[in-house]
C-alpha cells in the first residue's frame, strides 16, 4: 500500500462532466508518482451519486455539495467552496478545468492562494523534485512553452480533450458531504440559453473537412459536405469565413475550436498560425491549395497542389469507389 | 458612469514573429509590438459607452518594461482622455499574479473609477488570467467573455459566450469587465484624432511610484523554453497526371493510413 499524505495532495475540479474525469486521468498518474491522494469536487444535485463516478475514475476523495442551489455554476459560492477546500487541505497540485467558466476560477483562486497559476496545459509533468511542469501553447501558435512552478500551490488549468479518461474500476473511495451557505453572487445571471450551433461537435469529429479563403460562395459548401458524407466527416473552416464571410458560425484554429481529429482535409487554407494551432493534433493533415507556395503544406502530411473545385469532387469520387 | 479604466497590454505581434529554424527559438528582440487584440476591443467598447451616454472619462493603464509611447498614442487617438503608464524594468520578470498586483496598485493611486475593461486574453502570452486576477485584488465583480455590454445606470448587463451556452448577467459598478474579439470592430483613427491626440497627456509611474513592494511581484512561475513547435508531417506532394489520378492515390493513401474507412 502507498504511504499516503494527509497534506500536499492533488486537487481537481471542473464543472464540465467529461472534462473532471479527463483531469482525473492525469491527476491518478501524478498522485501515484507522488505518493498523495486525489481529491476531486462535484457540486449540485445528485452530487453523491457523481462523486460514486468520480471515485471510480481516480478520486480517492471527494468532496460532495450536494446543494441544488450549486447545481448551476456560480463563480462567488463555488471560489469559497474550493478557497476552504484549498486552505483546509493545502494540496501541492490544483487542476481545474480551463473552461470559460473554469479558469477565471482557477485565476481567482491562485490569487486568494497567493499562488501562480499556469493556464491552458496540454501536458503536465513532474521534474526529478517532484516540482510540476505545464506546456502550453503562446505566441499566437508560434510556440511550445514549458513552465515551472516557483511556489505552491501548484494551479494549472487543462483545456478539454488534452488528457484521456482512465477506464472505471470499482475502487474504495471516502466520500465528504459538505453543506455551506451559498451567498448569491455578486453577478446574477439572467438568461441561460443554449448556443445556436450545428447539433454537430466539430471537436468530436473524426473526419473535419474544411475550407479557407479559397471557397468561392457559401453555396460551394456542399462541396466539402459530399467528400465529409462519403467518410463520416464534418465540414470545417478557419477564421475568414465567419469574421469576414459570415458563412459559418464558429471556426478552427487558436482562438476558436481546437480539434485533433484522425483525419483533416483543408482546402483553400492557407495555413495561418493561428489556424495550425487549432489542428496540431490532427493525426493527418492534408492540404489542397492552388498556391504552391501556401504555407499550409508545411505541417501537411500529404498535399494536392490543385483546384479545390476539381479536387475535391474527384476526392469524392475516388473515395466512394475505393471504399466500397 | 464618470471613469473607464481600460487596461491595455503592448503585446508582440505575433503574425510578424520570427523564428530561428536552427535553435526553434522566437525571435522576440525587435519583433513589432503593438495594442495587443482584445484590450482594443476594450478600449472600442469603452469608447461606444462614452459615445451612447456622454460625460465619461476614459483612461487606459499599461505596465511595460520597455516604453510603449507610439501604442499609448494610438489608443489616445482612438479616443482614450488620458494613458497611464507604469514603465519600469522590473517589470520585465513579473508573471501574471505581478501583472494584476502592479495593476491594482496602480488603479488605486488612479482612485475612481466605476468600471475596469480589458481583453479576455492577450495577444502574445494569451494567459487570460490578468482581469481575473485584478478583480480578486480590488475585491470586485468581474464579468469575463463578454460579447455584448450595454449600462444600466449603476447596473452593467453582458452577455457572455460559454462552451455551450450563452448567459446574459447583470452586475453592479464597479466591476471588471473582460470581452472578447466578436464584442466591435476596433476603429481606425483618422488623421484629426492623430493630431488631438498628441495634446494628450501620458502619466508616467514607476513601481515606487505605485507603491510596488518588490516582493510582491517576484514570480511563481518561471518559462523553462519556449520553442516553435515540432510539426513533423510526411509533407508528401502528390502528383499526376489527371485529377482523378491524384484523387485516386490520395485516397489510397489515406486508407492505408487507416484514418478513414472501417
Amino acid at each position: 500500500m502507498n504511504r499516503m499524505n494527509e497534506h500536499g495532495g492533488i486537487c481537481v475540479f471542473s464543472e464540465a462532466n467529461d472534462l473532471i474525469l479527463e483531469l482525473l486521468g492525469k491527476a491518478r498518474e501524478l498522485a501515484d508518482k507522488l505518493h498523495v491522494k486525489l481529491t476531486a469536487v462535484q457540486f449540485g444535485k445528485n452530487a453523491q451519486e457523481k462523486a460514486n463516478e468520480l471515485v471510480r475514475y481516480g478520486a480517492d476523495k471527494v468532496y460532495a455539495l450536494d446543494n441544488p442551489a450549486l447545481e448551476i455554476f456560480q463563480d462567488e459560492a463555488y471560489l469559497n467552496v474550493l478557497h476552504d477546500i484549498a486552505v483546509r487541505d493545502s494540496p501541492e497540485i490544483l487542476m481545474i478545468g480551463s473552461t470559460r467558466n473554469g479558469k477565471p476560477l482557477a485565476a481567482r483562486l491562485a490569487t486568494r492562494l497567493d499562488a501562480g497559476c499556469v493556464p491552458d496545459c496540454i501536458a503536465v509533468e513532474l521534474d526529478g523534485s517532484g516540482r510540476l511542469i505545464g506546456e502550453r501553447i503562446t505566441y499566437g501558435g508560434n510556440a511550445l512553452a514549458r513552465v515551472a512552478f516557483k511556489s505552491k500551490p501548484q494551479i494549472v488549468t487543462v483545456p478539454a480533450r488534452a488528457f484521456e479518461k482512465r477506464a472505471p474500476q470499482e475502487r474504495k473511495g471516502e466520500i465528504v458531504k459538505l453543506d455551506v451557505k451559498v451567498e448569491p453572487s455578486r453577478v446574477e445571471v439572467v438568461e441561460r440559453k443554449p448556443l445556436e450551433t450545428s447539433s454537430e461537435r466539430v471537436e468530436e469529429a473524426e473526419v473535419i473537412v474544411s475550407c479557407g479563403r479559397g471557397l468561392e460562395k457559401k453555396d460551394d459548401i456542399a462541396l466539402l459536405k459530399q467528400v465529409a458524407d462519403v467518410v463520416g466527416g464534418q465540414v470545417g473552416c478557419s477564421r475568414p469565413l465567419v469574421e469576414d464571410r459570415k458563412w459559418f458560425s464558429e471556426w478552427i484554429g487558436l482562438s476558436g475550436h481546437k480539434v485533433k481529429p484522425k483525419l483533416y482535409i483543408a482546402s483553400g487554407v492557407s495555413g495561418v498560425i493561428q489556424h495550425v494551432a487549432g489542428i496540431r493534433d490532427a493525426k493527418i493533415i492534408v492540404a489542397i491549395n492552388k498556391d504552391p507556395e501556401a504555407p499550409i503544406f508545411e505541417i501537411a502530411d500529404y498535399g494536392v497542389v490543385g483546384d479545390l473545385y476539381q479536387v475535391l469532387p474527384a476526392l469524392k469520387d475516388a473515395l466512394k469507389k475505393q471504399l466500397q | 458612469m464618470k471613469r473607464i479604466i481600460v487596461c491595455l497590454k503592448q503585446a508582440v505581434d505575433v503574425s510578424q514573429l520570427k523564428i530561428d529554424p536552427a535553435t526553434r527559438q522566437l525571435i522576440t528582440a525587435g519583433a513589432p509590438r503593438k495594442i495587443s487584440d482584445f484590450d482594443k476591443n476594450a478600449l472600442e467598447e469603452a469608447i461606444k459607452i462614452k459615445e451612447k451616454l456622454g460625460g465619461i472619462e476614459i483612461f487606459t493603464l499599461t505596465v511595460d518594461s520597455e516604453d510603449a509611447k507610439a501604442v499609448l498614442r494610438e489608443a489616445l487617438a482612438m479616443g482614450a482622455d488620458k494613458a497611464y503608464f507604469v514603465n519600469d524594468p522590473a517589470v520585465q520578470a513579473v508573471d501574471t499574479s505581478g501583472t494584476a498586483y502592479i495593476l491594482a496598485q496602480a488603479v488605486r493611486k488612479i482612485g475612481e473609477f466605476d468600471l475596469i475593461l480589458g481583453g479576455e486574453s492577450s495577444l502574445d502570452s494569451f494567459s487570460g488570467l490578468v482581469g481575473s486576477r485584478l478583480s480578486e485584488l480590488l475585491g470586485l465583480p468581474q464579468v469575463s467573455s463578454v460579447r455584448k455590454l450595454s449600462v444600466d445606470g449603476d447596473t452593467i448587463i453582458a452577455e457572455r459566450a460559454l462552451e455551450e451556452s450563452s448567459e446574459v448577467v447583470k452586475t453592479k459598478i464597479p466591476a471588471v469587465v473582460t470581452v472578447t474579439r466578436e464584442i466591435n470592430q476596433p476603429r481606425i483613427p483618422s488623421l484629426m484624432m492623430i493630431m488631438k491626440a498628441s495634446k494628450k497627456e501620458i502619466i508616467k509611474w514607476t513601481l515606487a511610484d505605485t507603491d510596488t513592494q518588490k516582493e510582491k511581484i517576484a514570480p511563481k512561475i518561471e518559462v523553462l523554453e519556449a520553442l516553435a513547435p515540432k510539426m513533423e508531417r510526411k509533407k508528401i506532394i502528390i502528383k499526376g497526371d489527371t485529377v482523378q489520378e491524384i484523387a485516386e492515390k490520395l485516397a489510397k493513401a489515406l486508407i492505408q493510413e487507416g484514418v478513414i474507412g472501417r
